[in-house]
């Protein structure tokens, strides 16, 4: 039974700030991902909240607790480092039993604990072998069983898969769900990574330059970011943006156009029209994803429009096929179906989904 | 079948590590001749010195004579020799465990510095093993002196009767120990701040979240990640105050009446001063046995220990 809350942190390190004002409410149980890109102030954050590094100013509560002023040791959470901090010296027994040990536990239940630790993560033929003698993705159960034993209220990750190779990293993050599913604590999971962030979190946290851009469920940050920094951050390969102008009128109706250069304009869709009313005539940013340019067939369901684009690189993945054209000079990503892929140098008939369209305000960088 | 695959198999096995020894013997014939002026200094200045003094504790005392074990079987008789294998082995565990745990524990105040200031405490601590030992001793001898030293003005105008530092056997012997261990502790205060620094600091974030306390973290971490070099700084600092001869020498030699002689100064006098210098060869020699077990054993540890960390 935990809830944390970050009210208004602020972290200086040398007069420059690293966080920047945060606020933050965490639910029981939730896990939470802080996603951002490198040097934004995710560790920081994650580790005030441990008790690591003191808040330069800000509350932080776990539970109902006040908990600024107290040690790590009494904040009933457990870490899980990035680089596994396992104590080199003891077996993996020891290192998960640590804790317990300290706080003077009878032996009968550390051992049923990390046994049953140790069932969860599938390490029960590892715990008399020392760190050295175990694989990354064998040191990161051990980590995360270290974390497990103590039972604590919070669990916090840092970056816990990024010393894994890429095959083990998809492994080891459903590893983390599934574990999470059979044991749930309020979870606080720092990565740079936004397709962990997609995949693990209740709710994601989208962080830039020490401060909150977005904090929304998966989905919501992906279809409906706040900012040009949320939109450009989630999804991979990252969103198109393209310089246009917002115009009144469509195909001769009253309706908005978006205007991307001479030769290509798109309809706003209807339902968007009043929302977008107060921007016309405006220079406004353009984003739409790679998945909703896709090549032409059959009738165009309403909200699409068709065009036609000269293809510059080409690329195939298998499943699908990136297609990159330029507009205006600048670069543009959509995603097709590998059957009907043009090659270089050929114009191919292409379909725009503008009902996921979005326009962006360059004063503010805030998604209309 | 499988038998003529096996012998179409091992043929270039064969040629192929006769070629490998023939690199490798290339490659350690380079190596030593690299090595070669270091053994050839080793040679002259250790091993035939050892072995000549081990010639010379045959002799008799004109050295014209051999006489075995002759030397050797009068020391066992002289209740001294006892005397100053016992001070010796007491000078050297007492002076060494002193300077372990002073050293560890001033490591760990260093360490605990900010960065900024720490060259400065580092350097400032490291006097003491950087000046001369025969010098700062001399000035040990003064601070010593029973009429007009510090120590004793201090505790005269504390209302006590002075002591007569260098006269007194058991003072005697405290006092080369406070020396050494002055001298010897900056040595041990230096490999351990080396050792500490290389413990990683996420060690302590992560035993601060398993709930240890400053206590409990240098307990359980740093002693047990530092173990190797607490290991080789205590059997080589042992090694080096085992045969400690100028702080002795000049503090006490040896007196009052060879109550705080070791082995190297009991060896001059007897070789140098008493002019009996195969007496002397022989009781130097003892120092070696002792010395090679205390080796033995703490390498050992070592290379069982070795491969964890
Ligand atoms: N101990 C420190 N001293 C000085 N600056 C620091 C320290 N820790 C982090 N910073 C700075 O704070 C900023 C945020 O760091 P961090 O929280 O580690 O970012 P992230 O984990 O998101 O990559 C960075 O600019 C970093 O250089
Ligand atoms: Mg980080």
């Amino acid at each position: 039974m935990a809830e944390v809350a970050l009210r208004n942190i602020v972290k200086t390190f040398d007069r420059t700030p690293a966080v920047a004002g945060i606020d933050l409410n965490i639910n029981d149980r939730e896990f939470v991902v802080l996603v951002g890109p490198s040097g934004c102030g995710k560790t920081t954050t994650l580790r005030m909240i441990a008790g690591l590094e003191e808040a330069t100013s800000g509350e932080i509560y776990i539970g109902d607790q006040l908990v600024n002023d107290v040690p790590p040791k009494d904040r009933d959470i457990a870490m899980v480092f990035q680089n596994y901090a396992l104590y080199p010296h003891m077996t993996v027994y020891e290192n998960m039993s640590f804790g317990l040990r300290l706080k003077k536990f009878p032996k009968a239940e550390i051992k049923e604990r990390v046994e049953n630790a140790a069932r969860i993560l599938d390490i029960t033929n590892l715990l008399d072998r020392r760190p050295k003698q175990l694989s990354g993705g064998q040191r990161q159960r051990v980590a995360m069983g270290r974390a497990i034993v103590r039972n604590p209220k919070v669990f916090l990750f840092d970056e816990p898969l990024s010393n894994l190779d890429a095959k083990l990293r998809v492994q080891m993050r459903m590893e983390i769900k599934k574990v999470h599913q059979k044991v749930t604590v309020t979870t606080v999971y720092v990565t740079h990574d936004q397709i962990e962030a997609m995949t693990l979190a209740d709710r994601v946290v989208v962080m830039n330059g020490g401060k909150i851009e977005q904090i929304g469920s998966p989905n919501e940050v992906y279809h409906r970011p706040t900012t040009r920094f949320v939109a450009g951050f989630i999804g991979s390969p990252a969103m198109n943006f393209l310089p246009c102008r917002l115009v009144e009128g469509s195909n001769g109706s009253a309706g908005l156009s978006v205007k991307l250069s001479d030769k290509l304009t798109f309809p706003v869709p209807p339902d968007r029209v009043g929302r977008y009313r107060p921007h016309a005539g405006r220079e406004l940013l353009f984003g739409l994803r790679p998945e909703d340019i896709i090549e032409k067939r059959g009738d165009l369901p309403p909200g699409r429009t068709a065009f036609d684009a000269q293809l510059d690189v080409v690329e195939p993945m298998g499943m699908e096929t990136m297609v990159y054209f330029l507009v205006d000079g600048t670069e543009v990503c959509g995603r097709v179906n590998p059957a009907v892929a043009g090659k270089p140098g050929e114009t191919m008939p292409l379909v725009a989904d503008l009902n996921h369209m979005h326009l962006i305000d360059p004063k503010t960088d805030q998604v209309l | 079948m499988a038998d003529a695959v096996a012998r179409d198999l091992r043929i270039p096995v064969v040629r192929r590590r006769v070629g490998a020894r023939a690199l490798v013997s290339r490659k350690s014939m380079i190596a030593f001749f690299f090595a070669l002026p270091l053994i050839l200094i080793v040679l002259c200045l250790v091993v035939y010195p050892a072995f000549y003094s081990m010639h010379l504790a045959t002799l008799n005392k004109s050295m014209t004579k051999f006489v075995g074990f002759g030397n050797f079987e009068f020391l066992f008789k002289r209740n001294t020799f006892w005397m100053v294998v016992e001070q010796s082995v007491l000078f050297a565990v007492t002076a060494v465990i002193f300077k372990a745990v002073i050293g560890f524990v001033v490591a760990h105040f260093v360490h605990n510095i900010p960065l900024k200031g720490q060259r400065k405490w580092r350097g400032m601590l490291l006097i003491p093993w950087v000046i001369p030992p025969a010098m700062s001793t001399l000035a040990w001898l003064w601070l010593f002196d029973p009429s007009y030293s510090a120590f004793n003005w201090i505790l005269n105008h504390l209302g006590l009767a002075g002591i007569p530092w260098l006269g007194n056997p058991y003072w005697a012997r405290a006092g080369i120990i406070l020396v050494n261990v002055w001298v010897g502790s900056p040595f041990f205060m230096i490999m351990y701040l080396a050792a500490l620094k290389s413990v990683p600091e996420q060690l302590h974030e992560a035993a601060a979240i398993d709930g240890a306390n400053w206590f409990q973290k240098i307990w359980y971490v740093n002693l047990p990640m530092m173990r190797n070099i607490i290991q080789i700084t205590a059997l080589f600092s042992l090694i080096v105050t085992f045969a400690n001869f100028d702080i002795v020498k000049i503090l006490t030699n040896g007196g009052p009446v060879d109550q705080t002689h070791v082995f190297a100064t009991w060896a001059f006098t007897l070789g140098i001063w008493g002019n009996d210098i195969p007496l002397g060869a022989s009781v130097s020699l003892f120092m070696f046995p002792i010395l090679a077990v205390a080796a033995g054993l703490i390498l050992r540890n070592i290379r069982n220990r070795g491969n964890e960390a």
